[in-house]
């Protein structure tokens, strides 16, 4: 899932401070998981807005809603018939719903209410960590099913490099190495041999590297938008 | 053994301090509460092992949440007790009544009443 965090609310303050007709807007799915941006978190941001406020003596109405996704058109649509009754959203989504809000409504101003952080699971209640950023061209059936790209501090393909220092990453011993865990993974599932075989350089243009990403299924789209 | 404890306090009761959200807290507050304060068992003793410990962290949230929006965190406190100290509720009760009169009201409460 896509994990967040949640913003400061002195953050959220000073974003909607000019307005008067607010809306936050949570999500269900992925930053409900994460406990940043559900049904939950939009009651207690709602809810300290509204205290800010009225303590400020400034009249604000906040209305809170939250929709099943933001990244699809038809949940954004949801709000279509109550949008013009406020003049800010704060969204609760991850930066993909916030920016889709925006493109969609383009006479309300949307603002983010988390921070989006990674791809990645949610290893206990409260603990969140990286797995996987989305390079374009998974590597993880050569790597025992672990990521060197989302999880070694250098992206390191052939590792581990010298820095690993029993089990630790360089950057911090609290950081596992990620090429530990692959040689060990390699090991139990006795495929050490494939270790020793080096991989080739890594095509970046499927990442950032080469621009903004689109993923085209022509089998799934409408055809009768062609015409 | 009949105790009294001040009578503007309004007991809600709930299976366990660990049933106490956030959101809870807040909404006592917006709706006027001059202050909040969550008495749970003695820590280690939660007969769902950590409600309490939850509620503890709930608790601190709020009052973080409360010194930001200039409404004092000092409204909001945990207690711990074990279920047979009926004079440690009181005290309790008395602490968090008179640290309360000395706060003043809520300030939203006053806002709001301005507002209207
Ligand atoms: S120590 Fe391991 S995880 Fe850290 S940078 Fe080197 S190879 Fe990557």
């Amino acid at each position: 899932m896509i994990v967040a965090d949640r913003k400061p609310v002195e953050e959220i303050i000073e974003e909607v401070k000019d307005h008067d007709k607010i809306l936050i807007l949570g999500c269900n799915e992925c930053v409900t998981v994460c406990e940043a941006g559900g049904k939950k978190e939009v009651a207690v941001l709602a809810s300290v807005l509204r205290m800010h406020f009225l303590n400020q003596g400034q009249t604000v109405r906040i209305d809170e809603r939250t929709l099943q996704r933001q990244c699809d058109h038809e949940y954004l649509e949801e709000v279509r018939d109550i949008i013009d009754q406020y003049n800010a959203v704060v969204s609760l989504a991850c930066g993909v719903g916030v920016q889709f809000m925006a493109e969609k409504y383009h006479a309300t101003p949307v603002y983010p209410g988390v921070n989006t952080v990674f791809m990645g699971v949610t290893e206990e209640r409260g603990l969140w960590t990286e797995r996987c950023q989305g390079c374009g061209e998974c590597i993880l059936a050569r790597t025992g099913g672990i990521c060197p790209i989302s999880r070694c501090a250098k992206r390191v393909l052939n590792g581990p490099c010298g820095g690993s220092t029993k089990g630790s990453c360089e950057i911090h011993k609290d950081v596992v190495c990620a090429w530990q865990l692959i040689v060990e993974r390699l090991k139990a599932l006795d495929r050490f041999d494939d270790y020793e075989k080096l991989s080739a350089l890594k095509d970046w243009s499927t990442d950032r590297a080469g621009g903004p990403r689109k993923v085209v299924r022509e089998d799934l789209q409408d055809e009768s938008k062609d015409t | 053994m009949r105790l009294q404890y001040p009578s503007n306090i309004q007991i809600i009761l709930v299976p366990c301090t660990g049933k106490v959200d956030v959101i809870h807290m807040l909404h006592a507050f917006e709706k006027g509460a001059d202050g909040v304060y969550v008495v749970g068992c003695m820590e280690g003793d939660c007969h769902f092992n950590s409600g309490n410990l939850r509620a503890r962290k709930r608790v601190e949230q709020v009052r973080k949440i409360l010194d930001t929006i200039n409404i004092g965190g000092e409204r909001v406190q945990m207690y711990n007790l074990s279920s047979s100290e009926g004079l440690r509720f009181t005290q309790f009760a008395i602490e968090m009544n008179e640290r309360i009169l000395k706060l003043g009201p809520n300030p939203i409460k006053r806002a709001a009443d301005k507002a209207a």
